[in-house]
């Protein structure tokens, strides 16, 4: 399990990355954590014939708030995530799946940029960031644009990112009063899921005001279910709205067939795990 | 591929040697430094045989370049003794405690053990399961392997673990 021979860079600041990449071509990769990337290499599936650090720039593993909203620059590692204290107040999601992300020695290296940016439908961090209406700052040789997470996903390891860009930080909106829940299926720690649901939800008197639905690996990307979550609103999620709401989000499935199990099993799955996230993320609203 | 130099500092001691880009750091490891005490078992980063102490945090050395620890500071299994050749008390109650039945799996669970009673001097049963959840054993059942780190807590913190081994 070697990887294909490589050239190894480590720039000290972003322009010089982005620089970089663009005069290296289309075989230069970017290396965050590696914990993605290194296994598709040793499998040679992936044989980049450059990989560019990311290590080396300090200013891509900063947390911090600005404008109502949380920024996480690309390199924070899930490991500095959970310990970060802004965002358990802030964005408790964002806890509750990097908590359920791989083990200890995974979440101390792997990165949240290198997590939303891969493209695999098996990461838990896309679907919680369409459900939370991320967006990703992208920095390429044109200069920086922001990609909303729910459009940024087109296929499996298909991205919105273009060649030449990076993504060095992501942006969550803080909205108060909010519950939240992930809720994720998995054969042991360590796994893909099985399904995952992310919901965000607020209530009013007694009622949903809104909700928002983000469904992890029973497709070929990450799902937001914006029918299924509309339906939800206006609703006590009472329990035949709660099987109509599912019933929707499981026919926007289409999930592979794996060691996981056959497709009709992970979508019934995906509709268990979005009915407690449901349950779990209305206990705790404000 | 040209190979670059890299230095780090091991076990307390500053080393350097040539590494292909390519090369996996448990291959440096291993290979270039001839401490082989750290294993390789999936090479998936599944198994955590290969755990090391990189910077304060566990990582799986199979899932890292060597050219990416360039001035870092790295423990091994073989830097867990006590300088005079003791057994440091993680190593100790392993043995005492049953904590191994093939060894395979020991210098990763034993590095994993080490860093998490650092960052949590008197951990649960619990929290201890979840702590090595990134460490397989395929002998153990783990049973030995928890109440071995439970018996080091227990010691390192002036106090007795009064559970036997099974």
């Amino acid at each position: 399990m070697i990887p294909g021979a490589f050239e190894y860079h480590r720039p000290k600041t972003l322009v010089d990355a982005v620089t970089m990449l663009a005069s290296l071509g289309e075989d230069a990769r970017p290396l965050a954590g590696g914990h993605s990337l290194i296994p598709l290499m040793k499998q040679r599936l992936s044989a980049p014939s450059h990989l560019i650090d990311l290590a080396g720039i300090g200013d891509l593993r900063t947390i911090s708030e600005e404008n109502g909203a949380l920024v996480l620059g690309a390199m924070v590692t899930q490991r500095a995530l959970l310990a970060s204290a802004l965002v358990q107040v802030k964005a408790p999601l964002l806890i509750e799946a990097a908590q359920q992300i791989a083990d200890p020695q995974i979440r101390a290296l792997g990165t949240l940029g290198g997590n939303v940016a891969n493209g695999d439908p098996g990461n838990d961090m896309p679907a919680v960031m369409m459900c939370l209406d991320a967006s990703y700052v992208a920095q390429g040789p044109k200069g920086m644009r922001h990609i909303k997470a729910r459009d940024f996903y087109h296929g499996a390891y298909d991205t919105a990112l273009a060649a030449g860009e990076i993504l060095t930080a992501i942006h969550v909106p803080i909205v108060a009063g909010q519950g939240t829940a992930y809720e994720k299926l998995k054969r042991k720690i360590g796994d893909y899921a099985v399904a995952a649901a992310a919901v965000v939800l607020t209530m009013a008197n007694g009622k949903v005001a809104t909700c928002s639905i983000g469904l992890t690996n029973v497709a070929p990307t990450p799902l937001w279910a914006k029918d299924a979550a509309a339906m939800l609103v206006g609703t006590t999620l009472d329990a035949g709205s709660v099987k109509k709401a599912v019933a929707a989000a499981e026919a926007i499935t289409d999930p592979a067939s794996d060691g996981r199990g056959p497709p009709d099993y992970r979508r019934k799955m995906a509709g268990i795990m979005l009915t407690r996230a449901l349950a779990r993320a209305a206990s705790r609203a404000a | 591929m040209a190979k670059i130099n890299v230095t780090m500092t091991v076990n307390g001691e500053e080393v350097s040697g040539l590494a292909e880009p390519r090369t996996l750091l448990v291959h440096f490891i291993r290979e270039t430094l001839n401490l082989t005490g750290t294993h390789i078992g999936c090479e998936t980063s599944h198994c955590g045989a290969c755990t090391i102490d990189l910077d304060g945090v566990s990582v799986k050395s199979c899932t890292r370049f060597a050219v990416q620890a360039e001035g870092s500071h790295i423990r091994t299994i073989e830097g867990i003794a006590h300088a005079d050749g003791t057994l440091h008390q993680l190593q100790e109650s392993f043995r005492q405690m049953h904590g191994l039945q093939c060894g395979y799996c020991t210098p990763g669970m034993i590095l994993r053990a080490w860093r998490l009673l650092q960052e949590n001097p008197r951990p649960s049963e619990d929290e201890i399961r979840h702590g090595i959840s990134g460490n397989l054993c395929r002998c153990t059942g783990y049973q030995n392997i928890v109440k071995s780190i439970q018996h080091a807590a227990a010691a390192l913190n002036g106090e007795t673990f009064a559970e036997a081994a099974q």
